[in-house]
């Protein structure tokens, strides 16, 4: 029998897959058994009601997809009332995805959501500051210090910062969220793309542009759940392109201790279970008995640290 | 035991819904004409407990000339729990279709279903009218073996350019339908003729609900007449998908619901909706 056990920090889960935020919801529970997984993640809610997108919110390239769904949200009274009871129905830890567009209306959103049945909040900071210059919180590492803080103060809950590939420091945004108090980091969210129709010249998203997510997205991703691995020293979980039990074991041996399964659900509703017995079956084979054996066993002792944390392809 | 123990064990399972994820075997895949296909499938009892209206997202084939990602949704054409078979009626329009064309007699193909909501049939609704024009003939068609079932009358209008590729029209004779054809090439099928044919079978008591799909113009023509004549109906709507299952909400549409604009999953809530409360686009 190998142990799949991972924890975050002080949060201990069953096993090391759970959903990527926004590819995740209670419809899932009639094709998968969701006691399977190791959390559950919600799609990131704000405190009011939102609209979202225009239409069409996906278009698919070559292998991989662009979303720009937004963050249309029922608002968090709704979520209280119907989506955490839904959940506290599985034995299995509740991470609650928030987002706001200053620092103050994430403090109190954050605040909101710390209630029984909620196990740990993740910061969506991938989405935009309108207090500050519109870029998102997690762009630069200022942004990030001040809203982790903020929200470090408003919640006892562990708090996970997801990233985004987006930046160009990628590092000193991992380590501002760590010095802010952050619990663990994700990497990462969506990369920012887009995509045109050659025959009606009009961009394929009704937002003009949208998130990459999917196969296409992994080795940027792994990249940066290895780089933020080697700087900080709380759990990163990896997050971007994973469809197959490899990728998972990719990841963690990058560094990351657990992983987010988002796009391949979409393909494959069964992915994350399938997956899972797939790690099983793959650690049994290589006489693995401890999946936290395999973290951040990659093979780097040669490299030096100026190509480790590089920002910019050699 | 380990996981995959009791995955193949059928302990951890998808035991809580109807819908499930399923490999079927390609029975037949032939041309109906120039454009459109048609696919039977060879499919478990699992899937096959389908209500009129709802879909299935197929995973279609990744071959060496098309290399489609996100599954596609498409109407059950037809479903019989006791040949245990499963058909879709598909239009040749890109990417992942043209990989649909490629599936070979044997081919597996993984499909996910049945999903959303189908059309409803009240009790006091004896006399029903489906109005249906190109692929919207695939997602009606299930309409008639369900009004044939229930012992309901059913008139069919169907819509196309010519009447060559008129389809499906024996099969709704079969099912006891009345069928009407309106042709681009007769001159029949503009919107004037259609509600003049539609106020005919009004006026003949014969009209207790109606039933379109995806056209915008059949959509207003169906409020109109509903309103006037005070007829309940249903429409089919498609948007682009990406879960099918209601998580990703990318597939949204606007509803007037009692004045107040709502947007709803056409993959969860729908995709049929009321005919009045859904919104022209
Ligand atoms: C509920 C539902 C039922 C449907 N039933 C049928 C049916 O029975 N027969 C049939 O021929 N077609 C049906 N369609 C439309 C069918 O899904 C599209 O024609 C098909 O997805 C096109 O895929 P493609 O790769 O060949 O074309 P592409 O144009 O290359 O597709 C590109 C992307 O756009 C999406 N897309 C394109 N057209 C549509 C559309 N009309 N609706 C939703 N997504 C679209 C595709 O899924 C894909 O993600 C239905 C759509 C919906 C939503
Ligand atoms: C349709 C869709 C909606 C998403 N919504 C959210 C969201 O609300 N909040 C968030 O933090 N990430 C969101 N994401 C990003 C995913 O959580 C994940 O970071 C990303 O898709 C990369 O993982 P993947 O390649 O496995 O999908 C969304 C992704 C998709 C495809
Ligand atoms: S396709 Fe994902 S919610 Fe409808």
């Amino acid at each position: 029998m190998v142990n799949l056990t991972t924890k975050i920090g002080s949060l201990t889960l069953a096993n090391p897959i759970m959903p990527a935020s926004g590819t995740f919801s209670e419809d899932l529970f009639e094709v998968l058994d969701l006691n399977q997984l190791g959390a559950h993640v919600t799609k990131t809610i704000t405190e009011e009601i939102r609209g979202g997108n225009p239409t069409p919110r996906v278009c698919e390239v070559r292998g991989s997809m662009l979303n720009s769904i937004g963050i249309p949200s029922k608002g968090i009274d709704y979520f209280i009332d119907n989506v955490i009871p839904f959940y506290n129905q599985y034995d299995v830890p509740l991470v609650v995805s928030i987002s706001a567009q200053t620092a103050d209306d994430f403090a109190r959103i954050c605040e909101r959501v710390s209630v029984p049945g909620v196990d740990a909040i993740e910061a969506n900071i991938s989405c935009p500051n309108i207090k500050e210059d519109g870029k998102a919180f997690a762009m630069r590492p200022s942004t990030t210090h001040a809203v982790m803080t903020k929200l470090r103060g408003a919640s006892d809950l562990p708090l996970w910062a997801k990233l985004s590939p987006n930046t160009g420091e990628t590092i000193e945004v991992a380590m501002a969220a760590e010095e802010a108090g952050a619990d663990a980091l994700v990497v990462s969210n969506t990369l920012l793309s887009m995509a045109i129709d050659i025959h009606s010249r009009k961009p394929k998203l009704g937002n003009l542009m949208g998130g990459l997510s999917g196969p296409s997205l992994k080795p940027i991703a792994l990249r940066m759940a290895y780089q933020c691995a080697k700087s900080v020293n709380i759990p990163v979980i990896g997050c971007g392109g994973i469809s197959t039990v490899e990728d998972i074991v990719e990841y963690l041996i990058a560094g990351a201790t657990a992983v987010q399964v988002g796009t391949a659900t979409f393909i494959n509703p069964n992915a994350m279970v399938t997956l899972l017995a797939e790690l099983e079956a793959f650690l049994q084979n290589q006489n693995i008995q401890n999946v936290s054996e395999l973290v951040g066993s990659v093979r780097d002792e040669d490299a030096a640290d100026a190509v480790v944390f590089m920002e910019t392809a050699p | 035991m380990s996981i995959l123990e009791r995955l193949n064990a059928g302990e951890v399972s998808s035991a809580t819904g109807e819908t499930h994820e399923a490999d079927t075997r390609v029975k037949s895949n032939t041309p109906v004409n120039g454009e459109y296909r048609l696919l039977v499938l060879d499919a478990p009892q699992s899937i096959l407990n389908c209500q009129p209206g709802q879909f299935f997202h197929l995973l279609c084939p990744v071959t060496s000339a098309h290399q489609p990602y996100l599954r596609r949704p498409m109407s059950i054409y037809g479903y019989s729990a006791e040949k245990g078979e499963l058909q879709f009626l598909y239009k040749l329009t890109g990417e992942g279709t043209r990989a649909l064309a490629e599936l070979k007699v044997g081919d597996t193909l993984n499909v996910l279903g049945p999903l959303g909501v189908g059309f409803t049939i009240e009790p006091e609704w004896q006399n029903l009218l489906l109005l249906a024009r190109g692929v919207g003939l695939a997602t009606l068609a299930p309409l008639a073996q369900e009004a044939k079932r229930l012992g309901r009358k059913l008139t069919a209008i169907c819509s196309a350019r010519s009447q060559d590729v008129l389809m499906s029209i024996d099969y709704f004779e079969s099912m006891g339908a009345e069928v009407i054809t309106l042709t681009d090439a007769e001159g029949t099928s503009d919107m004037d003729s259609m509600r003049r044919v539609i106020e005919t079978k009004i006026s003949e008591g014969v009209v207790d609900a109606m039933y379109t799909c995806g056209s915008n113009r059949m959509l207003k023509l169906l409020q109109e007449i509903g309103a006037t004549h005070n007829i309940p109906g249903e429409i089919a709507l498609e948007q682009q998908m990406a879960c099918g299952l209601g998580m990703c909400q990318c597939c949204v549409r606007s509803f007037n619901r009692k004045g107040l604009i709502t947007q709803e999953r056409v993959c969860r809530e729908g995709p049929v909706f009321g005919i009045q409360e859904a919104m022209a686009w």
